[in-house]
């Protein structure tokens, strides 16, 4: 059994949200980048752990970033995985990132297609559902928990108030997130080891992008706070009821 | 040319969120000099998507196939793919939820539309069509603009208030070709909470930290969401001690969410639990330290130590809510 993970390159959590002057551009001097949270710690360590208890075969890794996506999936290589391939072209649009790995994969018979639940930046949700559609998979989202056996995966999934378990036949697109795997931190042996794991780089695919970021806007500034009196809950009850009409 | 709008039901009746959704389609369609129509996947009841059009559907096309009332993204993406030609649909709208989030960006790459997912506004069609939608869990927003004929947009539910309105929705069968492998999928186990308000759409909120102490001081947070009829939810390290379920667990990588009221105790507010609460409208946080981050993202603030405020504040809601 094949895997490939979908690893997205995104500013770290801490990062203070900034714009150019015109809001056009997001300002990414000072930016630390990371490997995309649910990517790393649930989509890679479960196919990780999958490689290791022998059902799969090989783990392959996947971004579409430009050079400076380098770093990130260097160190994914470290954390395992056998080789990287990354498509050399970056796009907001997650209909152009989808058709890119879907065009890459198409031909290379992956079994299981794992990515994040959604990415920290661009908060989609919807890179994973996209291949599906593309690659003609099923696909099923938000996966707290995977097992395959038999070419058939059992998955756990969130649903609004609870969860779903399935089961379904290989390929299968799906998407992870908390309870799949443990966070893992890189050793030494496996950043010595990515130094010399292949990372190849693909020349996009001729994709239109269907949308653009035509300009970004930050929260609209709270006023400052109103204390209350901590012996008189019965003013914020009625500043809740009154005031902000909110109970 | 209308626009269309995915209608979930749970066995066969809506909530508050679908309303919202039709409600936002209708607008666009307004704006567009055409109609809403509905799509209701599954068995429902037939006067209740009749009321759909008390919130602005003029049609529903209700594909009554039973194997549709759980949800396979390939079917559902093959039925509203199908409703679109139909309609001529220029515009798809769903919800960003669990289901909304399988399946609308499967619709768009079929369809080759364009997707915006986690909107907050009206699209602005001034100029295009361009919609506001959430980045950065919740510490932006961008303005996306779709260049494609066809558009997708899931809505972020908790947007807009919902207002009734008059008027029934004429309901038509649509016919599907499904293929068996479109339902193989296979469901093991579901198991959902009932009778509670799922944390994404709940209006109310109230929310515990590590200020806390342990598991075992949740009684006083559990009465006071019970006594506002709200829901619970945590920060990260609440649901990583196994202190609180998983699903409550809001954030930057946890669920982002937008209530009318969200209530803080014991939460410092650091920047990757407030991405995902500052869409609230209303922010009310209990902390004992005066320097808690969170408190220059209240509207109000109670310093204080939550074992004495929590019993106070239950008290007063209780007061009100008799008087
Ligand atoms: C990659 C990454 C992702 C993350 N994602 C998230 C996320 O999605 N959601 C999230 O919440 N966090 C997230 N975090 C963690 C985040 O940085 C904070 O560590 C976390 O939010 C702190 O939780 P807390 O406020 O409950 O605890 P603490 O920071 O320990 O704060 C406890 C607060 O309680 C107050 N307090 C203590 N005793 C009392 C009392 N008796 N009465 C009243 N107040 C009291 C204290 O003054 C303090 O302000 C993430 C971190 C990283 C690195
Ligand atoms: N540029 C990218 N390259 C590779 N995979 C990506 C990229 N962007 C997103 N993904 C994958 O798709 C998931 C959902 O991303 P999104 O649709 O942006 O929320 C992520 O968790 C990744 O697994």
């Amino acid at each position: 059994m094949k895997i490939l993970v979908c690893i997205s390159q995104v500013p770290d959590t801490t990062t203070k949200i900034a714009f150019s002057d015109d809001n056009k551009q997001f300002k990414t001097d000072g930016v630390t980048w990371i490997l995309n949270p649910y990517d790393e710690w649930y989509a890679l360590v479960r196919a990780l752990e999958l490689k290791e208890a022998g059902t799969a075969s090989a783990v392959h890794l996947v971004t579409v970033g430009e050079q400076s996506a380098e770093p990130v999936i260097r160190k994914a290589l470290a954390l395992g995985g056998d080789e990287a391939i990354r498509i050399n072209t970056a796009s907001s649009d997650p209909y152009v990132v989808a058709a890119q790995i879907a065009a890459y994969a198409k031909s290379e018979g992956y079994d299981l297609v794992l990515c994040g639940k959604e990415s920290i930046d661009y908060n989609n949700a919807a890179v994973g559902p996209m291949l599906a559609e593309m690659l003609d998979m099923h696909y099923i989202g938000f996966a707290s928990k995977l097992d395959v056996a038999d070419g058939k995966a059992t998955v756990d999934r969130e649903v609004e108030g609870g969860h779903v378990t399935n089961s379904a036949s290989l390929p299968l697109v799906i998407s992870c997130q908390k309870g799949m795997a443990e966070q893992r931190i890189p050793n030494m042996r496996g950043i010595m080891a990515a130094r010399t794991k292949p990372l190849k780089v693909v020349e996009p695919a001729d994709v239109q992008s269907l949308t653009e970021i035509s300009s970004y806007e930050l929260p609209p500034a709270k006023g400052s706070v109103k204390l209350i009196d901590p012996e008189n809950m019965d003013e914020l009850v009625s500043l809740l009821h009154n005031e902000a009409k909110v109970i | 040319m209308s626009v269309i709008v995915l209608a979930e039901h749970e066995n066969g009746s809506f909530k508050k969120k679908t309303f919202e959704a039709v409600q936002y389609a209708k607008g666009i369609a307004d704006a567009m000099g055409t109609t809403a129509t509905a799509v209701v996947l599954g068995t429902a009841d037939n006067a209740a998507m009749q009321e759909l059009g008390a919130y602005g559907a003029s049609k529903v096309l209700n594909v009554a196939d039973a194997r549709l009332n759980t949800l396979s993204a390939s079917a559902y993406t093959k039925a509203i793919a199908t409703a679109a030609e139909k309609e001529g649909a220029k515009v798809i709208i769903a919800l960003n939820d669990v289901t909304g989030k399988a399946v609308a960006p499967r619709v768009a790459a079929r369809l080759k539309a364009g997707l915006v997912a986690g909107a907050v506004a009206q699209p602005d069609m001034s100029n295009g069509f361009t919609v506001k939608k959430i980045v950065f869990s919740g510490k932006a927003f961008a303005n996306v603009t779709i260049n494609s004929d066809i558009k997708v947009v899931t809505l972020m539910p908790n947007t807009f208030a919902v207002a009734k309105g008059e008027g029934n929705a004429a309901v038509e069968a649509l016919d599907v070709a499904f293929d068996d492998k479109d339902f193989s999928i296979e469901v093991k186990e579901v198991e959902v909470m009932t009778g509670e308000v799922p944390l994404a759409e709940a209006e109310l909120v109230v929310s515990g930290g590590r200020g806390m102490k342990g598991p075992e001081n949740w009684g006083p947070l559990e009465e006071l969401a019970k006594e506002l009829g709200a829901t619970l939810a945590c920060s990260r390290p609440v649901a990583d001690s196994h202190w609180r379920p998983h699903h409550e667990h809001v954030g930057q990588t946890g669920g982002t969410i937008r209530p009318n009221l969200y209530i803080a105790v014991g939460i410092s507010g650091a920047i990757q639990h407030l991405a995902g609460v500052n869409g609230s409208k209303v922010i009310v946080v209990i902390n004992k330290d005066p320097e808690a981050p969170f408190f220059k993202a209240a509207d109000y603030g109670v310093v204080g130590d939550q074992a004495e405020v929590l019993p106070r504040l239950i008290e007063a809601v209780k007061k009100f809510k008799a008087s």
